[in-house]
C-alpha cells in the first residue's frame, strides 16, 4: 500500500463519508440534538476555538493529563522496580496489587472527587491512578526479562547487583517500559476526562457534560474531535521519544523498515 | 587418572589446578554432574574438553567461571580458590550475548565499564583487539548489523579486553555453520599464538578439539568424569594441512574410542 494515488483515494473516502453523512442528515431531517451535520460540527469547532473557550479547557485537560501521567508513571516505575528486584516486596504487595488490578480504576473517580475536591488535584490523582498499572506491570515484566546468558555474562565479570540493574536489566526493559508509557499516556487522558465528568469546573470532559445538558450535540462532537487530536498528540510525543531511545529495538526496526518500504 | 594428569602437565607453572572436584545437583542423592575431576592447566596452555551433552563439561566451565558452587574438592586459579565470579576470567558463551543497545566498541568495553578500568585508557586496546579479529571499521556498528561469525568475534574480543588470566570458552562456535566454524578455528588459533592466553575450550567436535588444543580432555557422562587426557603433538598451521595428516586421524579416533566406550556416541 502507500503511494500518492492511494493517499488521494484515502482522502477521497473521508470526503465521501462526510458528504454522505451531511446528505443523510438533511434528507431525512434528523434533528440537530440527535445527529448534527459535519458542517455544524466544524462550525461549532470554529466558534469554540476563535472565542478561546476551547483553548482554556484544552489547556486544563492537557495539564491534568500530563501531571497525572508524570506522577502515575514515576510511582509505577518506582514500585515496579522494587517489586521486580525484591521478592519480599513482591510477596507482601502482591495481594494489594491483585485487588487493585482487577478493579476498574475509573470506578474510583467519585471517591477521588470527594477526597480531593473539584479542582486540579482530583483530576491529576485520577489520571495518575489509571496510568499507574500498565506501566508498573510492564516495568516488572521488562526488568525480569533479561536472558540468563546475559545475566551470567555480567556475573562472570564480577558485576555488582547495582551494575547488573543499570547496565543490563534497565536498558533491556526499555521496550517494555515504552509500551507501558504509551498505554499510560492514553490512560491518563481517560482518567482525567472521567474525573471531569464526575465533578469539575473546567476541562474538556466538563465541557462535554455541560453541552449534554444544553443538548448542544454539535458542540459535543467538536470536543470529541479535539480529544482524539489531543490523544494523537500525546501518543506522538511518547512515540517520538521512544524512537530516539529505542533505536536498537528489533521490533521497532521492523516497523521502521516496513515504513520505509511503504514510503517507496 | 592422576598419573595421566601429572605426566601431561607441562613445565610452566599451573594457572588452574582442579583437585578432586565433584558437583552434585540438588541434595546429596541428586544428579552427579561431576565426579572426582583432577586436572591442571599450565600457563599459556590450550586445553580442549570434549564430551557428549550431559557429561558435565558445561558444569565444569561454570564452576571455573565462578557461576556455580562446587560440592567438594578444590579449584584454584593462580593459587587462590575460585569461590565466585572473579575479575581475571574471560568467558565466551555459545551465543555471542551482545547487548543490542551497545555498539561493537561499547560491547567490547563492557568489562571495562563493569570493572571500572577507565574507558579512555582501554579504548586503544579495544581497537587493537578488534583489528586482530579483522573488525576494524565496525566499532561503531551495532550487533544486529553483524553476521553470526562477526558477533562471536566481538564476544571473543570482549572476553580478552580486561586481559584475564584465563579464557573460558563454552562451545563458542557451536551455533555457527561449518564453513564459518572452520574459519573461526583458524582465527582463534592465530590469536592464541599471538597472545598465548591460557584457554579452556569446551566443544563436542572432536576435530575442533584436536586442531586447537595442546591437550585434550575427554569426558563421559553419568557421572561426569575424565575418561582420557592426552597431549596433542601437531604442528600449528593451516587447517586443511593438519586435518589430513595421519596423526590428526589417530587423535580423533582416540577420542571417539573413549566416547564410544563411555556410551557417549550411539
Amino acid at each position: 500500500m502507500g503511494g500518492p494515488k492511494n493517499f488521494a483515494l484515502r482522502l477521497l473516502l473521508i470526503a465521501a463519508f462526510l458528504v454522505v453523512w451531511e446528505a443523510v442528515v438533511r434528507v431525512f431531517e434528523i434533528p440537530m440534538f440527535v445527529l448534527p451535520t459535519p458542517s455544524n460540527v466544524f462550525m461549532a469547532l470554529w466558534r469554540g476555538i476563535t472565542s478561546s473557550l476551547y483553548v482554556d479547557h484544552i489547556w486544563i485537560t492537557l495539564t491534568e493529563t500530563l501531571m497525572g501521567f508524570v506522577v502515575g508513571t514515576s510511582l509505577a516505575f518506582l514500585f515496579g522496580t522494587l517489586i521486580a528486584l525484591s521478592r519480599p516486596v513482591e510477596y507482601f504487595l502482591y495481594p494489594f496489587i491483585v485487588m487493585f488490578q482487577s478493579m476498574p480504576k475509573v470506578a474510583l473517580a467519585p471517591l477521588i472527587i470527594v477526597w480531593f475536591g473539584l479542582g486540579l488535584a482530583s483530576k491529576v490523582v485520577n489520571a495518575a491512578l489509571v496510568a499507574f498499572f500498565p506501566l508498573m506491570v510492564n516495568t516488572i515484566v521488562g526488568l525480569r526479562s533479561a536472558e540468563e546468558d546475559k545475566v551470567n555474562l555480567m556475573k562472570s565479570l564480577a558485576a555488582t547487583r547495582t551494575q547488573i540493574f543499570w547496565m543490563l536489566q534497565l536498558p533491556n526493559a526499555m521496550p517494555y517500559i515504552f509500551a507501558g508509557l504509551e498505554m499510560a499516556m492514553i490512560f491518563a487522558l481517560i482518567g482525567a476526562i472521567v474525573a471531569e465528568f464526575v465533578g469539575a469546573q473546567s476541562g474538556l470532559g466538563m465541557l462535554i457534560q455541560s453541552m449534554n445538558f444544553t443538548m448542544d450535540v454539535a458542540g459535543q462532537f467538536s470536543v470529541l474531535l479535539l480529544l482524539s487530536m489531543l490523544g494523537l498528540l500525546l501518543n506522538g510525543i511518547v512515540m517520538g521519544v521512544r524512537r530516539r531511545v529505542l533505536f536498537w529495538d528489533a521490533s521497532q526496526k521492523f516497523d521502521a523498515e516496513a515504513a520505509k518500504k511503504e514510503a517507496v | 587418572m592422576d598419573a595421566i594428569a601429572r605426566e601431561a602437565a607441562p613445565l610452566a607453572r599451573d594457572v588452574i589446578a582442579i583437585r578432586h572436584l565433584s558437583k552434585t545437583y540438588g541434595r546429596a542423592d541428586g544428579v552427579v554432574a561431576l565426579s572426582d575431576i583432577e586436572c591442571t592447566v599450565a600457563d599459556g596452555e590450550f586445553l580442549s574438553i570434549v564430551g557428549p551433552s550431559g557429561c558435565g563439561k558445561s558444569t565444569l566451565l561454570k564452576i571455573l567461571a565462578g557461576l556455580l558452587s562446587r560440592t567438594s574438592g578444590e579449584v584454584l586459579l593462580n593459587g587462590s580458590p575460585i569461590d565466585g565470579p572473579r575479575k581475571d576470567i574471560g568467558v565466551v558463551f555459545q551465543s555471542p550475548v551482545l547487548f543490542p543497545w551497545r555498539s561493537v566498541l561499547g560491547n567490547v568495553l563492557l568489562p571495562v565499564d563493569v570493572q571500572q578500568l577507565g574507558r579512555e585508557k582501554m579504548k586503544q586496546r579495544a581497537l587493537d583487539l578488534l583489528a586482530l579479529v579483522g573488525l576494524t571499521g565496525f566499532e561503531h556498528r551495532y550487533p544486529w548489523e553483524l553476521s553470526g561469525g562477526m558477533q562471536q568475534r566481538v564476544a571473543l574480543v570482549r572476553a580478552l579486553i580486561h586481559d584475564p588470566a584465563i579464557l573460558l570458552m563454552d562451545e563458542p562456535f557451536g551455533a555457527l555453520d561449518a564453513m564459518t566454524r572452520e574459519q573461526m578455528n583458524v582465527e582463534l588459533q592465530r590469536i592464541w599464538m599471538e597472545r598465548r592466553k591460557t584457554v579452556v575450550f569446551i566443544t563436542h567436535s572432536t576435530s575442533e578439539a584436536v586442531f586447537l588444543a595442546d591437550r585434550v580432555m575427554v569426558m563421559t557422562p553419568r557421572p561426569g568424569k575424565i575418561d582420557d587426557l592426552f597431549e596433542v603433538d601437531l604442528p600449528r598451521f593451516c587447517f586443511n594441512d593438519v586435518m589430513t595428516t595421519e596423526k590428526f586421524g589417530v587423535y580423533v579416533r582416540r577420542i571417539r574410542k573413549s566416547l564410544n566406550a563411555g556410551g557417549g556416541l550411539e
